[in-house]
Parts: C-alpha cells; structure tokens; sequence
C-alpha cells in the first residue's frame, strides 16, 4: 500500500477538518506557552524523565483525561445522528463506524484502564508504605508505551483514515478485503504498543505488592484498593499477552498475508472471535475491579467504619478473577457452539453474580449504622450501587444463553454494558480522582460543584442508557447509523441524546471544577485530607514529600493509620533520620518510545524503511541502558531531617 | 530501595537475591515468565486449532526430520546446563568460570539458532512459505517466536559479558546474570514443548 500524498492527509470531511485545525491549534499552543514561559526543560526534568510513582500517575490520569474528552466527543456525534429518524448529521454510514469504533477502543483501552492505573500508581505505593514501586524505570516505560500507543491510534483520523470495524474488530471483517486502508493497522499497532506497558505495569505492581509492604503489613491487612489491584494485576498477566498474541495474527494477516484468519487458506475466523474475548472478558474485570476497590476505600472511610466483612470480599474478588477467564463465549451465544457449550458458559457467567452480589450486601452493611458524611467521593460510591446494581441484573438477564438470542447485537446490551462500565468503572475513576486529588495536588476540588457534576451526571447517565434497554427489547439493532420514523424509535432515542448532553455538560463542569479549586480552594496543611483509615493519609504533608515517608510506618492494624490515630501514635514522629536510596530519572524510556511509535507508524503505511529504523531506534536504547550505570541515588538522613522540619514548621505557620 | 548488604564477610551465598532491588528483579522475572507461559500457550493454541489446515500443502508429516530436530534439541537442553554451571560458579564467587560458562552457553545458543534458520529454509524449499497455509503461518510463527527469544537471549547474555567482563561478581550484577539464566531455562522448557507437541505429535499424527 502507498497511498498518494493527497490521499494521505484526509480531506472533504467538515468535522475531521475541524480535528485537523484544532490538534494543529492546540500544539502550536501548546509549544507557544511551554516557549514563552520557559518550561521545557522543567516538563523535561520534573514529568517526561520521572520515576516517581504519584508523577506517573498524574500522567495518566491527566492523558485519560483528554482521552476521555475524544472518545466522549465521539459519543455526542453518535447521539447527535441518532436523536432523530433520517439525521443528516454526519452524511454517511462509513463515518458512524468510524466514530463507534474509536468510540469503543479508546473508553476501554486508553481511558478506563490507564485512569486507573494512574489511580494505582498514586495511591498503592503509599498504601503498602513504600517509597516507590518496585521498577521506577520500567514505571516511567510502561506510561510513554501507553501514551505513544494511544498518540499512534488517534492520529488515523487525520492521517490514513480511522478504523472502522468495531473495538472487537472481528475477522473477515477487520481483514485487507473488507477494511481496506491503513485504519485497521492503527488499530492493530496502537493497541500493541500500549499493551506493552499495561503488560509491564502488572509485572511491576505484583512486584511491588509482593515485596514491598511496610514492616506488619501482612496480606490479609492490606487495604482493599491494595488487594484489588494486585489480583487486577494478576489478571493483566494472564490475559494481555492473549491479546498481544491475537493482535500479532491479525497484523500478520494483514501486513504480510498470513492464513491465520482466512478460510480459503485453512484459516478459522472464530478463532480471532475466541482469543478476542478470552482477554476481552478477563479485561472487563481488569476495569471494574480497581473501582470495587475505590468503592470500599470511600465507603469505609466516609461511614467511618471498618470495612464489614473483609475476608469475603478478598475471595469475592479472586473468585470473579478466576471466574472471569471461564466466561468469554458469553459474547458470542448466537454463533452456534451448541446447546452443552453454552449451558456451560451460561452457568458460568451467573456464577459472577455470586461474589459480587457478596460485596453489594458488604458494602451496605459497611454503611449500615455507619456515622456517613456525604461528601463528594461518598455520593459517587452511593451512586455506584444501586446503578451498578442495575447494569448487574441485566447482566444476568443477557446470560441465559436462550434468551439472549432475543437481546443480542441489540440496545439493550448496548445499554447493560455502559450501565457497568459507566457506573462501576467510570464512577469509580472520578471518585477516586476527587477522593485522591488532594494527595496528588494538595487541595480538595470544590464540594459544592462536586455535588453539582454528581447530580447531573449521574440522572444525565439515567436518561441516556435507561431508554436503551426498551430501544433493544424494540428490536433496534446496535451499530446502525440511522433509522426510519415507522420504526417508532424516536421519542426514545431523542431522550437518550438529552441525556448524553447532560453527561457532557457534566463532564466540563468537572474539568472546570479542577481548574476552580487549583486557583481558589483552600490547601491542606496536614496529610490527612478526609480523616482516612489507610496509610496514604500518614503522611508527613498534604502533598507527600518525594520519598513518601522518612520512617516507613508499622503496621499493627488493618486499618493502619486508624489504629495509629486511635492510640496517639504518630507515624511521622521519627526519632533518628535514616538514609534513603531513590531511582534516578531517566529519558531513555521516553526516546525508545518515539521509536514505537515511528516503527509503528511506519508499518501502518507499509513503509519497511521507517519500521526499521524505529526496531533499531528501540535496540538502541536497550542497548544504551544496559551500559549506563544507574543504581539510584542517596538522600542522606540529614537532608531528609531538614526537609520535615520545614514541612513541620510550614504547618504551624498555617495553623498558627 | 536496594538496601546494601554487609559485604565485611565477603559476597553473601546468595549474591543475587542480597539486596531489594535483587529480590525485586528475581520476583519479577517469574512474574514475568507467568505472562510469557501466556503467550506462548496462545500460541500454542492456535498451533493445534490450525495444523489441519494445510490448503492442500506440505503437510507437518511431510516436512519434519526428527534427528535434525532432536539435535537441536539436546543442544539447547545442554546451554540451559552450562548456564546452571555458571550460575553455580557466580555464588561461589568465580567469575571467571561463570564468563566461561556463559560463553560456553551463548555458543550453543548460536548454534542452535544456526540450524534452526536451516531448518527453516528447507522447509521453504520444500515449498511451505509463510503464507501457504494456516498451518505454515501458526508453525512459523510459534517457532519462529521461540527462535526470536533465543537471539535476543543471545544479545541480552552478550552484553551482559560485554559490559562486566572486568568486574568480578557484584551485588548488581548478580541479579542481572540470575535473571537471564531464569529466561533461558524458560525458552528451553518452551523448546520441550515446541518438540512434543510440534514435531513429535507432527509425525505421529
């Protein structure tokens, strides 16, 4: 393939004209502010080269952030053309698929996951007491893969054209003859770059969790965020590189004609649909997870109670995780696997509800006779349960292998899976923002319009999704892109883009509402923002200093700083001041990942040469790490000395 | 992080897992060999989903030759032996055994490759290119995934000798040197399988 270089740059579209000017005004701002203030070395020094975990994952969540505005964009043009019978909004099928395709592809793979662990990467490290994760180095790789990879899929629709056969890209479809063009393989090497680095940060944070807990801290007194994430690790381990592999195949298939896919040459199709969702399910709970374990760290914290029924909700978790890898032909009933086949995978996936029903009943119990303060975090993780309950119960519904010939490809599993994804996981991303935000930039994000992003995002979300599951049991298909007024499905439809408006409108509050409470909000002065129950709290500044604690605390309790607090005991009462070994930064791995995304880019286009030079630009810089010396460097006992007495002595000026 | 360990008595018994940072790397190289197993058993998979279809082209039986194959394999079975003699050497303390020994392993890793790349061109010749079948993209696609981790456990062991070859056996090289040796038992146990379920069930079948 070599496109003409008229070809290459796509033009005639109104709306991709207006990405095209606004990417090109937004980096020409964005150079323009970063030249004028001269800050490009401090982006370089303090962000880009980084290996502090709370700065990576600031990263993250800042790139999900914007992500999350693409792919939100992406949503209000789907609702637009779909708020009435024959819109003409965006003229034609080719740009719908587009649209639901990177809609799809970048919620899943480049907002839930890395939001979340951008939230892990924040907060875990602190909660098991440690002063980094285990591979600052491989930390700082595993974001610039995700960051490149992403940067890769969504230049396509500028560039080359975007992907257009769904987020679960199935074969024949997504194959040289029905996807023709480059779209696919910005899928295809997107996805692998970034996978790379989801891959790396569940080595790490295993690791980390494994080795790294402070003194006492023993398995079963880990916070539940703590234990959601390393089980959610565990899972990235066992299905990522299955979709590292089915991605490979098809990028075979694609770039040099392999016969993995194609039947004319003994190929099986099915067998992209089975290896997609054998990671495609397991990822499911990859996102959802780390939000239960949000969920119980704001409800213990804000009923002020110890978390009810600990130990069931830690073999809740690993029975969803085992159960999660026993489930993917749920997505496929109607393929025809057999009535023994899908009786199977049907029992097993009403299993799931078992150990989650378990946590709902905990958490309410938690709140039970509980002292609750409804403050922001709170109100989302009230929110999350009866909503998530209700993406649960349909779930159920979708499960039984003879009904679902009725729901499926309709609205109501569109509908179901949004009301899990966006309840559970999205919920569970945005209370843990506000609920950390003041650990990662010192101040709390205004209270007042908190409760107004809730309110209307979450009846925002109602009015959007509820209409869909009667949109579905209407018969209306997913993924079309326009229908006819005798279907009747308009009065409905219409609703639900009300609704999406809504969401969007709360979603800009909340952005504003961060850059409010950065300008006007009052800083904290102490480590302990929401009087919390885990070690993140303990720490000597709101912000905490860059090797987290001086004295790495002892754990005695569950509840680790509860019991500090109960008993008088402060964890930053350091009597002798001890050396302290740190990482040092490093801008090899942002370079070798330049070259992914040259290489990648590169063989989107069939251009050896460029793929080549981007192989060996990533070699290099292998090369060029094995034969640097780094083993970190010392903060001696008495820089870290004067450091907390000017944090001390800064909070008795506040207070006094 | 790495805490230093006492090295008044001399290097400790076990020089690789002495410090955090040791101890981190020798976690994480299993964690990481977890999501290889993954890998290569998607591989494998796919391998048993697709050797049927041949499209009317060389089919396994046709193509395989056990004694190449079983040459190949002792092999590398013996680099992943010497590779334990050098880490035997390197928690004694002698270096210049371990550097031996790794060599000695790094050598019958080249060979190995060697006769793969012979064994795959004749194959070529025999008419099953990549793209022939489903059965010729699965077969080199999961051996020839296994060969790409032979020669980057070359470049990795090479540069390893390369940039300590003055040392003497450190606290931080300790771990990188137990590291590699983890990965190559791992490509040679995958290699085990690769001969089982490849090549032996290829000709039985």
């Amino acid at each position: 393939m070599d496109p003409a270089w008229d070809e290459f740059i796509i033009t005639g579209e109104p709306f991709i004209l207006a990405g095209q000017i606004a990417i090109l005004v937004t980096t020409i701002g964005i150079i323009f502010i970063l030249t004028y203030f001269k800050k490009w070395k401090w982006l370089w020094n303090e962000w880009i080269t980084t290996p502090d975990h709370r700065k990576i994952g600031i990263m993250y969540i800042i790139a999900s952030l914007l992500m999350m505005i693409r792919a939100g964009v992406d949503a209000m043009m789907m609702r637009t053309q779909l708020a009435a019978p024959n819109m003409p909004f965006l003229g034609e099928a080719q740009h719908y698929n587009e649209i639901f395709t990177t809609h799809g592809t970048i919620m899943i793979i480049f907002v839930a996951t890395p939001f979340l662990i951008g939230l892990m990467n924040v907060a875990v490290p602190l909660q098991i007491g440690a002063r980094d994760v285990a591979f600052p180095f491989v930390n700082n790789l595993s974001f610039w893969t995700f960051f490149w990879g992403a940067m890769l899929f969504n230049i396509s629709f500028v560039i080359g054209g975007a992907p257009d056969a769904g987020w679960s890209a199935y074969m024949p479809l997504a194959s040289n003859d029905l996807s023709m063009g480059p779209g696919q393989n910005f899928y295809l090497l997107g996805l692998q770059i970034s996978g790379i680095g989801t891959l790396a940060t569940g080595i790490n944070l295993v690791t980390t969790i494994i080795k790294m807990r402070a003194k006492g801290m023993t398995l079963m007194r880990m916070p539940m965020f703590t234990w959601t994430t390393l089980i959610t690790s565990l899972i990235i381990i066992g299905s990522f590189p299955i979709l590292t592999v089915a991605l490979a195949m098809q990028t075979f298939d694609r770039l040099w004609d392999a016969a993995f896919f194609t039947l004319q040459d003994g190929g099986m199709p099915m067998m992209w649909v089975n290896l997609f969702w054998l990671w495609g399910h397991p990822e499911v709970y990859i996102v959802i997870l780390p939000a239960f374990g949000i969920f119980s760290e704001i409800i213990t914290t804000f009923a002020r109670k110890r978390l009810f029924g600990y130990t069931s909700m830690v073999f809740a978790i690993a029975a969803i995780s085992g159960l999660s890898f026993l489930v993917w032909v749920h997505h496929f009933f109607t393929m025809g696997a057999g009535p023994m086949v899908n009786s199977f995978f049907s029992i097993s996936t009403m299993a799931i509800a078992v150990p989650t029903g378990v946590k709902i009943f905990n958490w309410l119990a938690t709140l039970h006779r509980g002292r609750i303060r409804f403050n922001v975090p709170m109100v989302w993780a009230l929110g999350f349960i009866p909503n998530f309950t209700i993406g649960g119960v349909t779930g159920v519904m979708l499960a039984m292998a003879a009904a679902d010939y009725q729901y499926h490809n309709t609205y109501f599993l569109v509908s179901h899976f949004h009301y899990v994804l966006i309840a559970g996981t999205i919920f569970g991303c945005f209370a843990g923002t506000i609920y950390w935000w003041p650990k990662m930039f010192g101040v709390k994000l205004n209270e007042r319009l908190g409760h107004w992003v809730f309110w209307l995002f979450m009846i925002g979300f109602n009015v959007t999704f509820f209409p869909q599951y009667f949109l579905g049991l209407d018969g209306m298909p997913r993924r079309i892109y326009t229908y006819f007024p005798e279907d009747g499905w308009f009065s409905l439809n219409f609703l639900s883009t009300v609704g999406a408006y809504m969401m969007g409108f709360a979603f800009v509050l909340l952005v504003y509402n961060m850059y409010y409470s950065y300008r006007y909000e009052k800083r904290e002065t102490s480590g302990d923002a929401w009087g919390g129950r885990t070690l993140e709290w303990a720490t000597s500044s709101a912000i905490p200093p860059h090797y987290n604690f001086a004295q790495i605390p002892e754990v005695k309790d569950q509840d680790a700083f509860w019991q500090m607090k109960q008993e008088g005991v402060d964890p930053n009462g350091v009597e002798e001041y001890q050396d302290v070994h740190m990482p040092n930064h490093s801008g090899n791995p942002f370079v070798m990942c330049v070259f992914m995304f040259i290489g990648g880019f590169g063989l989107v286009f069939h251009w050896w040469t460029i793929g080549i030079i981007g192989a060996l630009g990533i070699f290099a810089c292998m090369i060029q790490r094995s034969f640097s010396r780094d083993d970190g460097h010392i903060v001696s006992a008495e820089e870290v000395r004067k450091e907390e007495a000017e944090i001390r002595e800064g909070q008795a000026n506040e207070n006094g | 992080m790495a805490d230093t360990a006492d090295l008044s008595k001399g290097l400790p018994t076990n020089p690789e897992k002495a410090t955090l940072e040791g101890k981190n790397k020798f976690l994480g190289m299993f964690v990481f060999l977890a999501g290889e197993v993954t890998m290569f058993a998607t591989f494998f998979g796919t391998y048993l989903g697709l050797r049927d279809g041949t499209a009317g082209g060389p089919e396994p039986a046709d193509l395989f030759q056990l004694p190449l194959v079983f040459i190949m394999t002792m092999i590398l079975l013996t680099s992943s032996l010497t590779s334990v003699l050098a880490v035997y050497a390197m928690k004694k303390n002698q270096f210049q055994k371990l550097k031996l020994w790794m060599w000695v392993t790094f050598l019958l890793g080249v060979s190995f490759l060697s006769l793969e790349i012979y064994e795959f061109v004749e194959y070529y010749e025999h008419g099953l290119g990549y793209t022939s079948s489903a059965f010729a993209s699965s077969f080199y696609t999961l051996v020839g995934l296994h060969g790409a981790h032979v020669l980057f456990g070359l470049g990795w062991i090479l540069l390893l000798l390369l940039r300590y070859r003055g040392t003497g056996v450190t606290l931080s090289n300790a771990p990188k040197f137990y590291a590699f040796s983890l990965y190559w038992h791992f490509i040679d146990v995958v290699w085990v399988f690769i001969f089982t379920v490849v090549y032996l069930m290829g000709i039985g079948a």
